[in-house]
């Protein structure tokens, strides 16, 4: 177990370090003079000259490269350039929205779609298969926003069940902030919802088929018994990689997400930046986000080993 | 000769059967109309007696072993009687026949590896029939795990029982589904086809395990198996199947000295023995397959592949009676028996 660990947190590491490479080289192949959007009225040489020199862009690639990479390790990612307010400072603000926001969405899915899943495997050829498959469908195949606009109108400008936008802290009104992130977390879930649900249903039948399944019911035990304890714990293997894999698409749904319900996150923060050719603050962003996504994934191979002792021994992500 | 043999319903056991199957037919409906798979197998388990059932592939040998304790998916419909001590288990409710499988009816399965669940290590598939059956707290199940992989011939049990299955050879693997089967102390272990996926060296000592524990424990076992070897190592009796259908049954001794039925004489000349075939007599193979049941209710089933086989083999099915001359409880289904040897004869009517 010590020697798996060692190995995923070494791959993890060089993933960083590569995606730090790609990140650090695609902003500053993008179009455009860092200096010269900067300068403004100004554009002499001299005022361009002295911009370079005071973010260093003056400096040899590889240079630049290991004085980023060394203030990011601890934290400094730069001023922004439209607000002179420290990167580290707008992140502390931003990323526990959207952490908050992903975790809500997550757990709600997989609730939802691990329960309608089982459901659909269980009472197979049922009417509540139909309509689990049915609302699957309607999950993946409907876009977010729409959804998000819909809910809006609905549930929050027509019955003012749920506030159509803004943010209170975690820290400050727990009802609140929860009352604020429920509607933008379920529209944010339901893609992963339904792709939990296909998946915990076809691995389900699987199970349900399977001679230990067989083993278990001979055992006499309820069927309540055999589906959690025997038929789930196996399939659960196969939907804990779909969903490590689907968390991505989670970090970019969060960009849109929070843009409609107005919500002061990381992908709000990421969408001005882009509109505002704020390079610090882009930067920044992007590699958090391979960041989270490496470390996500370093996470959810963790959780395999947990869930499939075979993993545990051999020291082999099958 | 007495009403039981002329019936055919076996009468061998002494003492009352602790499992008494009568007439057991099953049938699954399918998208193509309804499929016999079992039509009418009786047969009797005395305590601590050991039944072999043989046949070859698709005759309906597990489809009988697990209809006993109502196994089979909702597809199939039972039919006829299985009683367990008196108790009439066909179509009873769920909730009786959960309080049976596992306590007093438990099953042993052929691929002990994927019969095993592979998240779970062994000692908590074993204690989960002791906390279900017998209310034993965790810690108590785990113990008396311990001990079950002991007497199964697990070394080093109590490191074992925190295994999971890939950590096992496929021998302890059997052996550990073997400790779960009789964790309770079962009345009657079904044993479907336990030595097919293992060595032969590994199945000598399965074998062993299960011919220990009815000395031991009394229970009776009803082994299912291909493998005529199987049979003649272990059973006291033998139920020969063929589609669907009980063609002979007879003592162990019985049926491989005097075999009555065609195909059961065809079984035993496709299998080696030691001396005969070195060497020197090929096997004989049987021409052709088994067929579904469902076509021919009305014919000897095994008639098409029969050297005997005439015109009225295929216009009535042969009633299963005694052999003649009626020895030890022998009985077949067949029209045209296998002349029988002249020890055989001068046996039956000394």
């Amino acid at each position: 177990m010590a020697r798996y660990l060692i190995t995923r947190a070494w791959q993890s590491a060089l993933t960083l370090l590569l995606s730090t490479i790609v990140v650090f080289l695609g902003v500053r192949a993008l179009p455009g003079d860092p200096a010269l959007a900067l300068a403004g009225e100004d554009r002499s040489p001299e005022a361009l000259e002295a911009i370079r020199h005071h973010y260093g862009l003056d400096q040899p690639l590889p240079l630049q490269f290991v004085r980023y990479v060394g203030r990011a390790a601890q934290g400094d990612f730069g001023e922004s350039i439209r607000t002179g307010i420290p990167v580290s400072s707008m992140l502390t603000t931003a990323l526990p929205v959207t952490v908050e926001l992903a975790i809500l969405a997550i757990l709600l899915a997989a609730a939802l779609g691990v329960g309608a899943g089982v459901l659909a495997a269980v009472r197979r050829g049922h009417p509540a298969e139909w309509l689990a498959n049915g609302l699957a469908l309607v999950g993946l195949s409907v876009p977010h926003f729409w959804l998000a606009l819909l809910a809006i109108l609905y549930l929050s400008v027509a019955t003012g069940l749920f506030p159509a936008s803004g943010f209170v802290p975690l820290l400050d009104n727990p009802v609140d902030n929860l009352h604020h992130l429920i509607l933008p977390a379920v529209i944010l879930g339901t893609g992963l919802a339904a792709i939990i649900m296909r998946q915990t249903r076809s691995a389900m039948l699987d199970s349900l088929s399977s001679d230990y399944v067989r083993t278990a019911k001979a055992k006499g035990l309820r069927p309540r018994a055999v589906i959690t304890h025997h038929a789930l714990r196996n399939s659960l293997i196969v939907v804990v990689t779909i969903v490590g894999l689907q968390l991505g698409g989670l970090i970019s749904g969060a960009v849109v997400t929070e843009q409609i319900f107005g919500l002061p996150g990381f992908g709000k923060m990421t969408i001005d930046a882009v509109f505002q050719r704020d390079y610090p603050v882009i930067q920044a962003v992007v590699l958090l986000t391979a960041t989270a996504y490496i470390v996500i994934n370093f996470l959810v191979d963790l959780l395999y080993s947990v869930i499939d002792p075979r993993i545990r021994v051999t020291g082999d992500p099958a | 000769m007495t009403t039981a043999e002329r019936t055919g319903t076996p009468s061998s056991a002494v003492e009352a059967p602790v499992l008494e199957v009568r007439d057991l037919s099953v049938a699954f409906r399918t998208e193509g109309g309804t499929v016999s798979a079992v039509d009418r197998v009786s047969l009797d388990l005395a305590p601590g007696e050991i039944v072999g059932m043989v046949g070859e592939s698709g005759c309906g040998k597990s489809v009988t072993a697990m209809s006993i304790a109502g196994l089979l998916p909702g597809s199939a419909r039972v039919t006829g009687s299985v009683r367990l001590q008196g108790t009439e288990l066909v179509g009873t409710r769920e909730s009786v026949l959960r309080r049976v499988r596992g306590k007093e009816i438990a099953y042993i399965f052929q691929e002990p590896m994927t019969s095993l669940n592979p998240v779970l290590t062994v000692g908590r598939q074993i204690g989960e029939v002791l906390q279900v059956h017998e209310r034993m707290s965790g810690r108590a199940a785990r113990a008396r795990a311990v001990e079950l992989l002991s007497l199964v011939g697990i070394p080093s049990a109590a490191t074992r029982v925190d295994n999971y299955p890939h950590q096992l050879s496929g021998g302890m693997r059997q052996r550990v589904m073997i400790a779960m089967a009789v964790a309770c102390g079962p009345k009657v272990l079904v044993a479907d086809e336990p030595t097919t996926a293992l060595d032969v060296t590994v199945q000598a000592g399965i074998l062993q395990v299960l011919r220990d524990l009815r000395d031991r424990l009394g229970t009776s076992i009803l082994i299912i198996t291909h493998d005529l070897g199987v049979i003649a190592d272990v059973a006291d009796r033998v139920v020969v199947m063929y589609a669907g259908r009980v063609v002979e049954r007879a003592p162990v001794t019985d049926l491989f000295a005097f075999p009555y039925h065609q195909y059961t004489a065809g079984l035993l000349s496709a299998s080696p023995t030691p001396g005969v075939h070195a060497g020197t007599q090929r096997l004989q193979e049987i021409p052709g397959l088994v067929p579904v049941l469902s076509t021919q209710p009305d014919a000897c089933t095994f008639a098409d592949r029969c050297p005997a086989a005439d015109a009225r083999c295929r216009e009535a099915a042969p009633p299963l009676e005694a052999v003649r001359p009626a020895i030890n409880d022998h009985v077949a289904a067949c029209w045209h028996p296998c002349p029988a040897p002249r020890t055989h004869v001068e046996e039956a009517t000394a």
